[in-house]
């Protein structure tokens, strides 16, 4: 009996723990949902209470071109998820299964360019990209991203491809498979699920990225990133418009991280379980 | 179908030294060949290069009359089953034997008329929708065959096939592999560490050791005319015993050897090149180590019975062999822990080896390729 209560109560105290941490983690995210929903007069109140508006949302739609923003995200990530699986399945390819003396060297050194703060490169890539004329323009946007993540993309599919026994692919050769018919009927097949939360973690990381599209965009590529930090300072603190824009721009990854939350955690811990 | 000829093969890992040397080899038309010996012997790396997978790193590698060093798995005319059967875990069992017909791209009839006789032969054919991880590890086994015998190949290459199952499916699909052999009557070339399936599947066995061939022949000449002290070793469970002694006479018949701590022992070999003095090492089989309380050879103090119902293993301390002793008994004999014991042995039952371990020419009646005093004493 006594065993378990003490179970019981470990039980209930990590449970506890759990929600609070939970909690702490959503509630600003909760109180930019309900501030969307008041006026500014009540966004400055802490009541939970109020009549709902929708009257930040109009005055931001009013300001402006929502849907222009939110399509370049869209095009950002998509176009960044694609390129940089593109790129990353057969770099992940010949590393996993064709390993050279340096993989393992390369491949930390491809995430050690991830510990470089971007601002040090601000410079330069701000002036290649303006010579080049990259600058404000969607494939700039997409290029620059992709570079950022790729480090991440290649990682994230070497993990899952050493997953795959090397026995299937030779058999795949013996079968007469070429090197782009084992990937393309094997290897993704089988690493779908790695593939998959790769694919969206690549589209997380490529809608929360501020840094280089405030840096490197203003009118014709600009994404919601850029959108939301109009909003921040030229005109005061307005707190309900600016929560409704904000969550205007959060809600469209927010549901689609919602709904395939289990893949994603599926995805992560992919391997380490086994 | 088609012979496999090995000249000179020799394989290297970048600037290393050589893993595997000098490797000579003719398999005939149709002939089962078992590779075998210990963990890293180079015999899957052996079956590798012949598959293609392994590049060579010298020497001539012919699959019928072809040179075949530099031609591609998939055209050597080879089919390769795996230890772990690396099925295709996202296909059913129907695609996964034929999906090289189709990357071959062989009609849909082809195709259908292939897989659905290699199925027959394997009495997989109610299975075909499933996909692998439905099936139990015999089956997993089948079908990794079947995607095998689709090919029509010219050779079947198998890697260990049987490690991974439970004993009494190995002892069922050892039998099944024979049974395919007499089938297909195709060239078949099997690696494996356990010398029970290299003893009753092979026409010819090579044994491999540390990268070098040691001998190659049939099962009963390894068994009886082992060419050295490894193969004497390796091949016979339990394993041969060796007996310490020093040459005492030898001619061209027969060499009379001092046994160490005592005895004297004969045996039936060609001793011309051996001089009184010598140190030479006997081999006997278990089976061919007697127990002889009159006029023993050896004796020994024992250590260990094991009863295996017909019969028991009797092991032996005794000063002539660093290894105990091991005799087979009838389980009728009763024999008593830590009594002393005496052997004897007929002096043609007896291999001799000299100090390099190379073994003299047996001069008894067994030197007929396949009688042996083994059968008819």
């Amino acid at each position: 009996m006594n065993r378990s209560a003490s179970r019981n109560l470990r039980y209930g105290l990590t449970t506890a723990l759990a929600w609070t941490v939970a909690i702490l983690v959503f509630f600003p995210i909760f109180w930019m949902m309900i501030t969307a929903f008041k006026t500014e007069e009540q966004a400055y109140q802490l009541s939970v209470f109020f009549t709902p508006t929708l009257q930040s949302f109009r005055d931001v739609f009013a300001r402006s071109d929502y849907l222009a923003f939110a399509g370049n995200s869209i095009a950002i990530s998509v176009g960044v998820t694609v390129l940089s699986l593109l790129v990353a399945i057969p770099a992940a390819y010949s590393m996993a299964f064709f390993p050279g003396p340096k993989t393992q060297k390369l491949l930390l050194w491809m995430m050690s360019t991830k510990m470089m703060p971007s601002v040090g490169v601000l410079l330069p890539v701000y002036l290649l990209w303006k010579n080049i004329g990259l600058l404000d323009t969607l494939s700039g946007l997409i290029i620059i991203y992709t570079l950022i993540n790729l480090p991440i993309a290649v990682w994230m599919t070497y993990t899952y491809f050493c997953e795959v026994p090397k026995e299937i692919l030779e058999a795949s050769r013996i079968d007469g498979a070429s090197t782009w018919q084992e990937i393309v009927h094997l290897l993704m097949p089988m690493s779908l699920p790695g593939l998959a939360s790769t694919a969206l973690l690549l589209l997380i990381l490529s809608w929360n990225e501020a840094f280089w599209s405030i840096n490197l965009s203003s009118a014709h590529a600009a994404p919601l990133t850029v959108f939301i930090a109009s909003y921040s300072s030229p005109e005061g603190l307005f707190w309900a418009k600016l929560s409704a824009a904000s969550l205007l721009a959060v809600a469209p990854i927010m549901v689609l991280g919602w709904l395939t939350q289990k893949q994603l955690v599926r995805g992560l811990t992919f391997g380490a379980v086994k | 179908m088609a012979s496999v000829t090995l000249k000179n093969i020799s394989k290297r890992y970048g600037d290393s030294p050589e893993v595997m040397r000098d490797i000579n080899l003719d398999i005939a038309d149709g002939e089962f060949v078992v590779f075998v010996g210990p963990s890293g012997c180079g015999k899957s790396t052996l079956l590798r290069m012949i598959a293609g997978l392994e590049d060579i790193s010298g020497g001539d590698l012919a699959i019928g009359d072809e040179r075949v060093n530099d031609v591609p798995p998939s055209k050597r005319g080879i089919a390769m089953v795996f230890q772990s059967y690396a099925l295709y875990p996202h296909m059913s069992l129907y695609d996964n034997m034929a999906f090289g017909l189709k990357l071959a791209g062989k009609s849909k009839e082809e195709i259908h008329k292939a897989v659905t006789k290699a199925a027959a032969i394997l009495h997989i054919d109610h299975l075909l929708d499933r996909k692998p991880k439905a099936l139990s590890g015999g089956q997993r086994q089948r079908v990794a065959i079947g995607r095998a015998i689709t090919r029509e190949p010219k050779v079947f290459l198998f890697d260990e096939p049987l490690s991974n199952l439970d004993a009494a499916l190995r002892v069922k699909m050892r039998l099944e592999f024979s049974r395919l052999h007499q089938d297909l009557k195709t060239t078949m070339i099997y690696v494996t560490h356990d010398q029970v399936e290299a003893m009753t599947l092979a026409d010819k066995i090579v044994v491999l050791s540390a990268g070098r061939i040691e001998q190659v022949g049939s099962p009963k000449t390894l068994y009886h005319h082992p060419a050295n002290r490894f193969v004497a070793g390796f091949i016979g469970s339990p394993k041969m015993n060796f007996i310490d002694g020093v040459v005492a006479s030898a001619d061209n018949q027969n060499v009379v050897v001092d046994i160490k701590g005592g005895g004297r022992q004969t045996a039936c070999v060609n001793g011309e090149s051996l001089r009184p003095g010598d140190a030479v090492t006997l081999g006997v089989r278990p089976e061919y180590l007697q127990l002889d309380s009159e006029d023993p050879s050896i004796g020994g103090t024992v250590t260990t019975v094991e009863g295996l119902g017909d019969f028991s293993y009797l092991y032996a301390e005794s000063p002539a062999s660093e290894e105990p002793l091991v005799s087979r008994i009838p389980d009728t004999m009763e024999v008593a822990n830590s009594s002393r014991v005496g052997f004897s042995i007929k002096p043609h039952h007896c291999h001799l080896f000299n100090k390099e371990g190379l073994a003299m020419p047996r001069t008894t009646p067994a030197q007929s390729r396949n009688g042996s005093p083994a059968l008819t004493s």
